[in-house]
């Protein structure tokens, strides 16, 4: 089981690190790890993934993307929830309910990591921890993270969460460790095998379709043509670092 | 050049001493205990979490190493500005520098969620990060203030060598300063931090918190071993003090009105100043008036030795007060995720985060104090850097 997650936490971190080798020129360990035929194949420069969530077909009732993603990284478990107070939970993605001050429309929408373009986490890790891979996927490589946390101070959208306790029963394909920072990695082994993430499929199964997932780069992507026609919003533009997950209807 | 007659001698091990070393090391020891503890169980036994991701750990860490090169002004003062009162202290001035700075690097490291991966934090650099470049300034500095120390402790070495080592441990310790303001300053998500000022803000408290953690320090070591210290010299040091500390409050206004100026931090600056509670109550209670206007008054409207010394321990407690608004209020104001909207339903959003800190991050923070107090007795015990005489009449007479 050990070595089963640990090839698989390899594969993930080699994926990434031909982005590590081109935003941090000074990476050596990381630049150890790319050039490979196979991370080069599944980290695709030419792409870069993002999200456009529909806040008109998100359901506020609706939990499906948040208990998705649980269940496809094993965070969230009641056992977990015993040792630990509600602040110290982990947070990979969460559903919020919002209302315009000036309207009193009320939406809803789930929150993750929103994957920038320009990711302040990844300019503040002192390591290289914090890192982007060449299609657009801002992760934590979990072996060189030190647990500073400097990245979740960094962090304008609260993404990320911190590992407080030791963690027991993991899902084999996403990898944790207490003392290491984690949040949303767009399911970056779903994707590398041809997959899209776990609550995108969730909110399709629920009926709701509230998650469009695609290639940002492709002009003819469903979620560049939708960008295209409709207008869509990113959380806290002002600080203009591109986010890939963008919001629309909010 | 009489001032070369200064002696510097060892201290001694009376029982004083040996006192507070038990002392300090009965802190060293609770401290081992509960980082262990804080390392098997995880951060989930802290009062620290998602939220407040930095916390009183930080503070003692912040603090120390902030002091840490303000401890070194008295050396500073002597090399590079030439002012030859100062001379005598400034051996002890370096290693106290050295030692602070220790001190608070032990306790940052200590809490990393993978203390044991200080190697990688050692070997791989991500040079935009601000973090990075403070693990080089930080190990720089004790190399360039080691060397410093050595080069005043070599007796027949040509003074401008001396001036040379002063001056670059004084750029140092600048750039050191910036680093560790702008660790907070370039965050730019936070509206509690996000502001230029805190480097040169940084640089100002250090001055201040430095000075004032150097007196106490050598007025207790030359207690334990009886030697003479001027009330001249102490009331000279104070008034130092008085200025620096008036410094700290100015830059705290400026910083303050700058804030109030821009809208868009106004609810931050609402926060601190009128109903943010316990942040309030420290910014104007214990930062403000405890550790600022009342060392300023007593050093400049009743200069004596026991000003100083209180001034010194108050300048300590508002410099504390000071760093825990800073780190721990800038985390306990909400962020602004989604402007123009109220958060109905959410984790955390649009609240004040709470934060009560742990014992064993108490411990952790005081074993830092207690190891930097430490190192520097053990220091002043093994090498010649404490000067036998202070009193007012030796330094005239060398002077």
């Amino acid at each position: 089981m050990t070595n089963r997650a640990e090839m698989t936490r390899r594969d993930i971190m080699k994926s990434g690190a031909a982005a590590a080798t081109l935003t941090l020129a000074p990476g050596v360990t990381l630049m150890a790890f790319g050039g490979t035929a196979e991370a080069a194949g599944r980290a695709d420069a030419g792409k870069r993934w993002g999200l456009l969530i529909d806040a008109s077909k998100c359901s506020e009732d609706c939990n499906d993307c948040v208990t998705a993603c649980k269940v496809e990284n094993g965070w969230g478990k009641d056992a977990e929830h015993g040792h630990i107070s509600d602040e110290q939970a982990p947070e990979w993605i969460r559903k919020v309910t919002l209302k315009d001050k000036s309207t009193g429309r009320t939406t809803s929408a789930p929150v993750m990591c929103q994957h920038c373009e320009e990711p302040p986490c990844v300019d503040v890790c002192p390591t290289g921890a914090s890192m982007q891979r060449v299609d657009g996927i801002v992760l934590v490589d979990k072996h060189i993270c030190i647990g500073c946390r400097y990245c979740m101070m960094a962090c304008p959208y609260k993404a990320r969460s911190f590992v407080h306790e030791t963690i027991t029963d993991q899902v084999e394909q996403s990898p944790r460790g207490k003392g290491t920072v984690e949040s949303c990695n767009l399911c970056a082994p779903r994707i590398d095998s041809g997959r899209i993430p776990a609550c995108v499929e969730a909110c399709e199964n629920a009926g709701h379709s509230a998650i469009l997932f695609g290639d940002l780069k492709d002009p003819d992507s469903p979620i560049s043509k939708a960008l295209k026609q409709y207008p869509s919003v990113a959380l806290r533009d002002d600080f203009e670092l591109n986010p890939g997950v963008r919001y629309t209807n909010l | 050049m009489a001032m070369e007659q200064t002696i510097y001698r060892e201290l001694k091990a009376t029982p004083g001493v040996w006192q507070v070393a038990a002392l300090l090391l009965a802190f060293l020891a609770a401290a081992g205990g509960a980082w262990f503890y804080m390392e098997h169980h995880g951060h989930a036994v802290t009062g620290m979490n998602n939220q407040i991701v930095w916390g009183l750990p930080h503070v003692f860490a912040i603090f120390l190493i902030v002091a840490a090169s303000g401890a070194l002004n008295v050396a500073s003062i002597a090399s590079v500005f030439g002012e030859k009162a100062y001379k005598p202290m400034a051996r002890f001035s370096s290693l106290l520098a050295i030692t602070l700075l220790v001190g608070g690097l032990a306790v940052v490291v200590l809490d990393l969620g993978r203390a044991d991966r200080l190697i990688v934090a050692m070997t791989t650099y991500n040079f935009t990060s601000i973090f990075a470049w403070n693990v080089l300034l930080y190990n720089g500095f004790i190399v360039v203030v080691a060397v410093y120390l050595v080069l005043q402790m070599m007796r027949r070495l040509d003074y401008k060598w001396v001036r040379l080592g002063g001056l670059v441990a004084f750029l140092w310790r600048l750039a050191l300063t910036t680093g560790t303001g702008s660790i907070f300053g370039w965050l730019v998500a936070r509206p509690g931090y996000d502001a230029a000022i805190m480097a040169p803000m940084f640089i100002i408290m250090s001055f201040s918190f430095g000075l004032a953690m150097f007196i106490l320090v050598l007025v207790t070591l030359f207690k334990l071993n009886d030697r003479p210290i001027g009330d001249e010299l102490l009331k000279r040091l104070g008034r130092l003090l008085g200025v620096f500390a008036a410094a700290v409050v100015y830059f705290a206004i400026v910083f303050h009105l700058s804030n109030l100026y821009a809208t868009e931090h106004g609810a931050y600056e609402r926060f601190i100043l009128l109903n943010g509670g316990i942040y309030t109550l420290l910014f104007w209670g214990v930062q403000i008036v405890l550790g600022g206007l009342i060392p300023i008054a007593l050093v400049f409207l009743n200069p004596s030795r026991s000003s100083t010394l209180l001034a010194s321990i108050l300048v300590v407690i508002g410099g504390f007060a000071q760093v825990y608004v800073i780190v721990i209020g800038g985390q306990a104001f909400p962020l602004e995720i989604f402007p123009g909207y109220e958060v109905l339903e959410g984790f955390h959003e649009g609240v004040v985060n709470p934060y009560t800190p742990s014992i064993w991050e108490l411990m952790l923070g005081l074993g830092g104090v207690a190891l930097a107090l430490f190192a520097a007795g053990l220091g002043a015990k093994v090498l010649r850097v404490l000067p036998t005489n202070l009193s007012d009449a030796n330094l005239a007479a060398k002077g």
